[in-house]
């Protein structure tokens, strides 16, 4: 791959367009064309210098416009594609039953969704793999066109051949009876239209709003960023997602959130008093929330403890959660998400001879630390022998609980009085008839009542990435802003020893306005009248022609 | 020439770290999802859990043996199935340096106690009440068993039912040299 060597004598990179010093057309098709391709300035894509390794191939591939659209639309059909039926964090079953749901409430279409892996689009490889060739081909295209691009402007020529100047969209040609005055007087008229005038002998370049040819890189570099952001999401310590049920009384590790505890002192839920009205009749609803709050207590353990130590808490604060109140602590913030009502707390019996209902005391059972045995105090006794908090029926005669958590308590009572020293043994189930596996007793508990708690549901969450995602976000926008609403704005001048002037102008979008300078230049400077190119070959041109 | 070899260079390195950059993304969502305990081969969480006698258990005092450390409920059938076997292997192993530490996620002492008393068990107990160190060794489903070599490192997770036949196996894997 030669090297071309222009008229000028210029060594351009091969698969330049227009030469970087004077601007001459290099390859037979621009020369072709009666107005030049100035994309990019006519610098050559870097891809498009070579291709021999595998590695220049990989590059080449990722640096094409045509790849990185194609990526694009890809992307955009798969997402929404994802959109369709609700994703399957969002769908309320079980972890198991996901699969079942979607085919139970979406029909065969939920059935192949799910199967496809649709259902779990966002965190699929394949997914995941299209978003990073995305972005593999934003850096490496604008890597390869973005810097011989600025390259190209750095370093502009303020005389450029005629060959150059002539196959601009906006030509004038004319003579002037004074060179120097017409160049002084162009000169004063575009600095007041604040450019930048840089002049070499009889030539002049007036050049303005460069930077808006960089928005797209800058855009880019906003999008990098952001990608990089949620990326980030994956490494330890960046992001925490968790979630945590905890009763009324009790103290939980937090989790994801390595040495803190919380304790939940008390559930609030407020309703509002009002009579149901309007839409709250209509759609049947009888009580308004007003609040939900957890009035809990946070600690923290000393530097260095292990899990499982709790000597030494440190206590950090005191908090109401709420919501949109999330406790703050560290990066970390608890949300209020959720919430049970009037789990069994505590169940009273008393203990009452069967015949004469005569109570001989009562039992107070806390079901988060119940005691071995309770002493009524007048010689009688009360014994749990076996308790289950969630009673699921007999097991080779033993009771068996389905869960750890106090759903359907169940007691295996011992019942020692003055009259039956030896005791009396009574299983005792919510809502059943005492059971007397050893025979007819002459004692029972009897209900007496039960205290309720309720239970709190937090999120907790961290997200390091957000300021990274909102710089990236608020790169992207200035990168937009800055391509969409500026605009770079060129004119070259030369004037020859006997006046004849020769006049081009360039601007990469909004030709309207440039038309508007050269009018008031024109008129100023008595310069010849300028022609439009693009008008005179085609009367229909729309403005602007979105050059890069 | 120079500048085509620099170029290469510069794009091989754009492109190996871009394509690590996604590789890792795709890993990293594809591991985060499993429910995976802490990793074979690192170091063993330590932690320091009461038993049902108020004696305070440090897994790193262990250092040394080797500790078959078992997570449990006794609402989990599994559980219960395999802790008559775990107290056998235990009888012979522990004269060996394997310890058997048995942790209960967060249940009331009346019942784990009921539990003990009712197998028999003979190793140490201890119960998780604030469920900090089933958080630290990321358990999710019980049974779940962490096998610890004498130098505190994690050398196998198993996660559901053991036979005995198992429980030997592991308690031998762990077993000091």
């Amino acid at each position: 791959m030669e090297n071309i060597i222009c008229a000028c004598g210029h060594s351009n990179p091969y698969g330049t367009k227009l030469c970087e010093k004077c601007g001459r057309p290099l390859t037979e098709e621009e020369k072709q064309n009666k107005v030049a391709d100035m994309r990019y300035d006519g610098s050559a894509i870097r891809s498009k210098t070579y291709n021999k390794t595998i590695i220049d191939k990989i590059w080449n591939f990722f640096s094409s416009v045509k790849v990185g659209i194609a990526l694009i639309i890809i992307t955009l059909v798969t997402a929404s594609v994802g959109t369709i039926l609700p994703q399957e964090i969002y769908v309320n079953a079980p972890e198991t039953g996901k699969a079942a749901y979607y085919e139970q409430v979406y029909g065969w279409f939920g059935k192949l969704y799910n199967a496809l892996g649709l259902s779990n689009l966002y965190s699929t490889w394949w997914f995941q793999i299209l978003v990073g060739m995305l972005a593999v081909s934003i850096i490496v295209a604008s890597l390869d066109r973005g810097i011989p691009l600025h390259k190209s402007l750095k370093n502009q020529r303020i005389k450029r051949h005629a060959s150059f100047m002539k196959r601009q969209r906006i030509v004038a040609e004319g003579r002037v009876a004074d060179a120097e005055e017409t160049l002084n007087k162009v000169e004063e008229k575009m600095k007041a239209l604040h450019y930048n005038v840089r002049r070499d002998g009889n030539a002049l370049l007036a050049e303005r709003g460069r930077f808006a040819r960089y928005g797209p890189y800058i855009n880019h570099v906003g999008l990098i960023i952001f990608l990089a952001g949620v990326m980030l999401r994956l490494l330890p310590g960046f992001y925490v997602d968790e979630t945590l049920w905890i009763r009324e009384g009790e103290t939980r590790a937090i989790p994801g959130m390595e040495g803190y505890f919380i304790k939940n002192n008390d559930f609030i839920l407020e309703v509002h008093d009002n009579k149901p009205q309007g839409e709250q009749v209509k759609q049947g609803v009888n009580v308004v929330a007003k609040n939900f709050q957890t009035d809990v207590t946070l600690y923290k353990q000393p530097d260095g403890a292990l899990p499982g130590d709790l000597d030494n808490l440190e206590k950090i604060k005191d908090y109401s959660i709420r919501v949109n109140h999330p406790l703050k602590e560290n990066g970390f913030a608890l949300y209020q998400m959720n919430y049970r009502l009037n789990e069994l707390k505590e169940m009273r019996f008393e203990l009452v001879d069967k015949a004469t209902e005569t109570p001989l005391g009562e039992v107070a059972i806390d079901l988060t630390n119940p005691k071995k045995e309770y002493d009524l105090g007048n010689g009688s006794s009360v014994k749990i022998l076996v308790y289950t908090p969630d009673f699921d029926g007999f097991e080779n005669g033993e009771p068996r609980t389905k869960t750890s958590v106090p759903n359907n308590p169940a007691f295996l009572f011992k019942m020692t009085t003055p009259s039956t020293p030896e005791g009396e043994v009574s299983f005792v189930e919510i809502m059943k008839p005492p059971l007397e596996p050893l025979g007819e007793n002459q004692y029972r508990m009897k209900f007496a009542g039960a205290e309720t708690r309720d239970t709190a549901n937090f999120t907790i969450r961290k997200d390091r990435t957000i300021p990274i995602l909102f710089v990236g976000g608020m790169i992207f926008m200035l990168g937009v802003v800055i391509g969409s609403y500026w605009n770079h704005r060129r004119l070259w001048l030369q004037v020859g020893p006997n006046g004849q002037v020769l006049m081009a102008a360039f601007v990469n979008k909004n030709m309207f306005s440039m038309k508007k300078d050269l009018d008031a230049v024109t008129t100023f400077a008595h310069l010849p009248a300028y022609i439009d190119q693009l008008e005179q070959a085609e009367d229909n041109e729309k403005e602007g022609d979105h050059t890069l | 020439m120079e500048k085509k070899q620099k170029r290469l260079v510069v794009r091989t390195i754009i492109l190996i770290v871009l394509a690590m950059a996604i590789g890792y993304t795709v890993y990293g969502t594809a591991t985060q999802k499993k429910v995976e305990l802490i990793a074979v081969g690192s170091e063993a969480p330590d932690f320091t859990l009461v038993d049902l006698n108020g004696e305070k258990h440090k897994l790193s005092d262990y250092k040394g043996q080797g500790v078959f450390l078992n997570f449990w409920g006794t609402w989990c059938p599994p559980c219960e199935k395999e802790m008559p076997a775990m107290n056998r292997q235990y009888q012979v192993f522990k004269d060996q340096g394997v310890q058997t530490l048995a942790v209960n996620i967060a249940q009331t002492d009346l019942e784990v106690q009921d539990f003990v008393d009712r197998y028999k068990l003979t190793f140490p107990v201890v119960i998780d009440k604030t469920k900090s160190v089933m958080t630290a060794y990321n358990v999710d489903n019980l049974p779940a068993t962490v096998l610890i070599d004498p130098d505190g490192k994690v050398v196998k997770i198993i996660t559901g039912e053991m036979t005995e036949g198992n429980i030997a196996s592991f308690m031998e894997l762990v077993k000091p040299q």
